[in-house]
């Protein structure tokens, strides 16, 4: 057995995830309208297939893509689809993307071809993979990149890593699952198994949730025991608890002790990664035929009456599922999708919970908006020391504030995890995390806009070269019709003359 | 003899620079290019040159400052004197100011569209689709935002207006730090 290694960086944090365990997880009522936005995924949005007027049943595809990194989004509850239009979606920024709503019936009936399948054992991993796509699963740990596009590599996977860290202070939907359904994971892990044909499948659960490590390794000892598939390669790998310990680069390093390369995926050396959630979503899919409608969300927050994991329907808006936790205590209070960490402010209550969606974070504003005052860098090299993917947050910021692009391009700038470490250990209290976003999104405008200065270069000098070319042609049509006139009047007085020279001679 | 040396190693130099000359002979102007890329490409004659490698081209021969270019900005200005070693000038007033603010592009009311041609034919990067008496469209991905088919151009009134680009997950920004600092010390 491998001993862990440790990766570079990282800070310790304080948990708060006890907020949340204490009650077992509940259901949030069916809501009276569904938002559903169309790109709830990371690649291409679905396109939908349904029009306004129609009836749904839960499950029922509503928007779908033909690109491979894509992924289709079903109803989540029967009903008729009252708009396709758009609504603000759950991100910073409070910008408005299409969406597809349901005004739910109440009656939450599945679609009729969704059914129990008797025979998993027997199915291809091609089958496997085809109906994991159809069912719309991406990445639940936050990143959502679809998970068919992970279980097509091109090389051989020596390691299944199964994500149940859960590293982000408050966030306890992971430990949930992993608590109250062991037995589903290990079953998605057994057919991702049949997928991928990895030497070995290894279970990385952060060792504050001996819970939860309890739960997974007595369902593994069961597994056995009953002999119900061969669980003798899987084993559960406690690992520390230091923050960012489940970032998919981080844990692949402490567990193989493998860099993934610089823009690229874990499969290159060898590795597939994928959340606990995602892989109790695929035995839903395979074995109860059912796609991704719904998924644990960790209601917190001092602010929250009753903090606690819900399972709730994707389009629910937030406001219905803070409602069914006991409402909120405050008047003014942050709402945050995700953790304290690298969580984004909700524009507002109306969003709907997405597949993203693991945490709502309630905080009241005294915790989380008074900033402290921003003193100047004393070039200390804290920020360096915490940051796991060895960047230089420092040289970063510099060059972030003056908007050295070249510079910012040199010192990886696009590495950058936004995990949020080296503004929680810089004694200037320099929120140099907001300074990676804004440098990051400043770059990428510098790239559209000199991209598109290049097009316009182009089409300006084709503009010139055909003016030119029509200026050439025009100057020669008329220079060949005077040739032409010239010809035909020499021609004239050629015929005159020989006209003439007859009537001479007859005369 | 001594002068003789002279003479034979001059003349010697002589070719070889006149052979050098000939053979790594430049195209153009190197620099032109160079200012041209750090151009914003609206090819909107702002600047008062028809585009913006006449205005390139004229930097580059000491006809006009580097201070001409609304739709570059202050950034852009500052990009040229770094290129060219200058020092950075305020833009120029007279050229016009530089907007802040979401980028433009041109939309064509097809009510009131007469089908001129006028604009088809002012566009700088063809991007404005058409013919005589057919309604015209803006291809609204290559346009520019640089005005030239706005009114008196256009005959008609309200017929070209500029309109903001749409911000999109995409192109939206994340707001500046610095903005932030400075308003909490306010």
């Amino acid at each position: 057995m491998k001993s862990l290694i440790r990766f570079r960086g990282g800070v310790k944090l304080p948990g708060f995830k006890s907020l949340s365990t204490k009650s077992p997880i509940q259901k949030t009522p069916l809501p009276s309208r569904l938002i559903l936005p169309l790109r709830q995924h990371i690649g291409e949005s679905a396109n939908p297939v349904v029009e306004i007027g129609d009836y749904v049943y839960k499950g029922q595809i509503i928007a779908d893509s033909n690109s491979f990194v894509s992924a289709p989004i079903h109803a989540s509850s029967s009903g008729k689809i009252i708009n396709i239009g758009p609504y603000t979606i759950p991100h910073q920024s409070g910008i408005a993307e299409t969406c597809i709503v349901i005004e739910t019936d109440g009656k939450d009936q599945w679609h009729p071809n969704i059914k129990q399948c008797d025979v998993p054992g027997s199915l291809s991993a091609d089958q496997i993979r085809k109906k994991i796509k159809q069912a719309g699963i991406v990445g639940l740990g936050g990143a959502v990149f679809p998970s068919s596009a992970k279980l097509k590599p091109t090389r051989e996977i020596d390691t299944l890593i199964i994500n149940g860290v859960e590293c982000e202070p408050y966030i306890t939907c992971d430990d949930a699952l992993m608590r109250t359904k062991a037995d589903e994971i290990i079953h998605g892990i057994l057919l991702l198994r049949r997928v991928l044909n990895p030497i070995e499948c290894v279970i990385a659960i952060e060792n504050n949730k001996p819970e939860a490590i309890k739960a997974v390794r007595s369902t593994l000892a069961r597994f056995k025991e009953e002999n119900i598939g061969s669980v003798n390669t899987i084993r559960v790998v406690p690992v520390p608890t230091i923050f960012p310990a489940g970032g998919e680069k981080q844990l692949i390093k402490q567990i193989c002790n493998k860099e993934v390369p610089q823009h690229g995926l874990p499969y290159e050396v060898g590795v597939v990664c994928l959340n606990v959630g995602t892989t109790a979503a695929i035995y839903d899919c395979i074995y109860q035929g059912r796609p991704l409608v719904s998924r644990l969300v960790t209601i917190t927050g001092e602010a929250v009456n009753h903090p606690a994991n819900y399972q709730v329907l994707i389009g629910t808006p937030v406001e219905d599922v803070l409602a069914a936790a006991g409402g909120v205590q405050a008047s003014k209070v942050d709402f945050i999708m995700g953790g304290p960490m690298m969580g984004q402010v909700l524009p507002d209550t109306g969003v709907p919970v997405v597949k993203a969606t693991n945490c709502l974070l309630v905080k009241t504003p005294e915790k989380s908006k008074k900033q402290p005052v921003q003193l100047p860098c004393i070039r200390c090299g804290a920020c360096a020391n915490a940051c796991p993917m060895q960047l230089l947050p420092q040289q970063l910021y510099w060059h972030a504030r003056g908007k050295h692009f070249e510079k910012l391009n040199h010192y990886n700038l696009t590495d950058c995890i936004e995990c949020g470490c080296c503004s929680v250990v810089c004694p200037s209290k320099i929120p140099l995390v907001h300074y990676f976003r804004f440098a990051k999104t400043e770059m990428r405008e510098h790239e559209v806009k000199s991209k598109f200065a290049d097009q316009s270069r182009l089409r300006m000098l084709a503009r010139d070269a055909r003016l030119e070319r029509i200026k050439k042609e025009q100057e020669e049509r008329k220079a060949r019709r005077k040739a032409e006139r010239e010809k035909k009047k020499a021609a004239n007085q050629k015929q005159k003359q020989i006209s003439e020279s007859p009537k001479a001679s007859s005369g | 003899m001594a002068i003789l040396i002279l003479t034979l190693l001059a003349l010697v130099f002589g070719l070889g620079l006149g052979y050098t000359a000939i053979r790594f002979k430049v195209e153009g102007d190197p620099i032109v290019e160079k200012i041209d890329a750090l151009l914003p490409q609206t090819q909107c004659g702002q600047c008062g040159y028809p585009g913006c490698r006449p205005y390139a081209e004229a930097i580059a021969s000491d006809e006009a400052e580097i201070n001409q270019c609304p739709p570059g900005g202050e950034a852009g200005v500052q990009s040229l004197a770094d290129l060219l070693g200058r020092d950075p000038l305020p833009l120029n007033p007279e050229n016009g100011v530089a907007e802040e603010g979401p980028s433009m592009v041109a939309v064509i009311n097809e009510a009131t569209c007469i089908g001129c041609t006028k604009c088809v034919q002012i566009c700088p990067v063809d991007a404005i689709a058409g013919a005589a008496k057919h309604i015209h469209n803006v291809l609204d991905a290559y346009c520019t935002g640089c005005e030239l088919c706005l009114p008196p151009l256009c005959p008609v009134d309200e017929c070209i207006v500029m309109r903001p680009v749409e911000q999109t997950i995409k192109t939206w920004k994340w707001n500046n730090p610095e903005t932030l600092k400075e308003s909490e010390a306010a």
